[in-house]
């Protein structure tokens, strides 16, 4: 992808009027209720998490929150979660799977929150346990990455059955901002890296980590419309498998990531 | 023995730098004091005067760990691709493997601990500061694999700058690939214990490295998520030596116990030996 279109979907996705999870929420499902902490340490305003209905089944939703405006921004700590909202989101998709709800993940963060507080209280610990336990949970997950895909935050919550990208949404192993500052100790190199790590949604899917695009639509109401339609056909997919079958399929979708040359005689 | 395993070690907690080959001789990088070559490998790269513990290379590691020429290394011939084709990634791998004699950043097998037989992982920062990328996931997803089929107890040796960002989303991904390869393995009832060595950071401690039914560390080992200048940004101020050590880790509830160095091998064997993991006769 030339560095033009790049430059221009950073800048659709980092649009502060481009729709959140509250919008979300409120426009894909209905009956969504909010349920708040981790019940270890406290409620971390950076991911919302919930129950709502998708058509009529219930589900449990859990997302990055960015906010529209700067206020709203600060108190979800510009969508980068601590250890405990990674937690929070853990104790939801557990829940769900008790109830036999499929979970539905938005992902659309900078990044897990680097900060002293996030360090004292474990994120590394908190995004692996989330891996471990997303990998066996029984019920159908799915993951749509909205924005931005940033990292280990952003996988806390896509170890899914299912992952969809926004067609504007990058997904990458470090901001491209960040490698361009290691490899070439250059921030304002960003495009160039982000051409060299390949994050885009066409990417993604001809590497085969994504089973989706989901096309953006000229208007608000098209964008969800797209989400929501996409979602039910996942959700339909998955209902067909066994709580098994989730498992495998999942654990497979994840098991043959990788390139590699394997002289391994056998 | 195992009340020494859950007693804290108050070793100062200053960053450890990795012993540091001078012409002229070697010193300590933490103290400055001067090493006796012989001596100090002796002393398993512990410093005699400060009690820094050094950078190892895989093959070190192993030789202080395993019994002798019990190990016999598995996954050994697999090799990156440069799924990316990113600039300079292939040159850098050809070099390391040169210089290294490894063809990636992890050494992975089986050995013996007293004679108890056990699939062991030791990555190396030697190897581009033991990043993750594929090799280094499938080698670990495959190690789990092994131990599973052949119930086997598994021993890694953590340590990494994180993820290898030159094979892009293929390295983020090997932390989902890795966590699920613990998950089965655990299912299937076996131990899975990590040594966290300096320095364990970013996405490997965001993985696997924190999914260890026992969590051993290093004194002094750099453990941690986030770069420590990436907070120092962040908050405008400097952190004391202190922050993300080995030392911090265990006060703030993320690791079982600190083993010095010179009591590692006693102890996993006596883990191993707690989970009814026995020395074969007649081997």
């Amino acid at each position: 992808m030339d560095q033009k279109t790049l430059a221009k979907q950073m800048e659709i996705i980092h649009d502060a009027k481009r729709p959140n999870i509250d919008d979300l929420v409120q426009e894909i499902f209905t009956d969504f209720i909010e349920l708040h902490g981790d019940r270890l340490y406290g409620d971390d305003h950076a991911m919302c998490c919930g129950i709502a209905r998708l058509n009529k089944t219930p589900v449990t939703v859990i997302g990055q929150r960015k906010g529209h405006t700067t206020q709203d921004n600060i108190d979800a700590n510009f969508g980068m979660a601590h250890p405990e909202g990674y937690r929070k989101a853990l104790r939801l998709a557990k829940q769900a799977e008790k109830f036999h709800r499929p979970v539905i993940c938005f992902v659309d963060t900078a990044g897990a929150f680097c900060g002293v507080g996030a360090e004292e209280r474990g994120q590394g610990e908190a995004i692996a346990r989330n891996l471990y336990e997303f990998m066996q949970l029984r019920t159908p997950v799915i993951s749509v990455i909205t924005g931005e895909g940033g990292s280990g935050g952003a996988l806390g919550i896509a170890v899914a059955n299912e992952v969809f990208m926004m067609q504007n949404a990058i997904y990458s192993v470090i901001s491209p901002r960040g490698c361009a500052s290691i490899l070439w100790k250059d921030a304002s190199r960003e495009l160039e890296a982000a051409q060299a790590l390949q994050i885009t949604a066409e990417d993604l899917l001809r590497f085969g980590m994504i089973e989706g695009i989901i096309k953006e639509g000229k208007t608000q109401l098209l964008y969800y419309r797209n989400i929501k339609a996409a979602l039910t056909a996942s959700l339909k997919r998955l209902e067909g498998l066994s709580e098994e079958e989730l498992l495998k399929q999942r654990y497979e979708k994840f098991r043959k990531v990788g390139v590699f040359m394997d002289n391994t005689p056998e | 023995m195992l009340v020494d395993l859950f007693q804290k070690t108050r070793e100062s907690s200053k960053r450890i730098n990795p012993q540091k080959q001078k012409s002229d001789g070697l010193i300590c990088k933490k103290c400055g004091v001067e090493l006796s070559p012989t001596k100090y490998g002796k002393n398993l790269y512990v410093c005699p005067n400060c009690g820094a513990h050094a950078r190892l290379l895989a093959r070190t590691r192993i030789r202080q760990i395993a019994d002798k020429d019990s190990f016999s290394e598995r996954f050994g011939s697999l090799q990156t691709l440069d799924p990316l084709g990113f600039d300079g990634y292939a040159e850098k791998i050809a070099v390391l493997r040169e210089k290294t004699g490894m063809n990636d950043a992890v050494l992975t097998g089986t050995c013996r601990i007293d004679g108890i037989e056990t699939c062991i992982g030791v990555m190396d920062s030697h190897f581009m500061m033991a990043s993750m990328g594929s090799v280094v996931g499938e080698k670990l997803a495959r190690l789990f694999e092994y131990g599973a089929e052949h119930q086997l107890p598994v021993i890694l040796f953590t340590c990494s700058g994180g993820a290898r960002m030159q094979e892009g989303m293929f390295s983020l991904l090997q932390m989902a690939k890795v966590s699920g390869a613990v998950a089965k393995y655990s299912e299937a009832g076996g131990l899975y214990i990590t040594v966290l060595t300096d320095p364990t950071t970013g996405g490997v401690t965001a993985s696997f490295a924190m999914l260890g039914d026992i969590i051993l560390a290093e004194p002094g080992a750099t453990v941690g998520f986030a770069g420590r200048r990436v907070i120092e940004g962040t908050i405008g101020e400097k952190l004391p030596d202190s922050f993300q050590s080995a030392e911090f880790v265990l006060e703030h509830g993320f690791c079982d116990a600190i083993v010095p160095r010179t009591q590692l091998r006693h102890t996993l064997s006596e883990l191993l030996s707690l989970h009814g993991y026995m020395a074969k006769r007649g081997e």
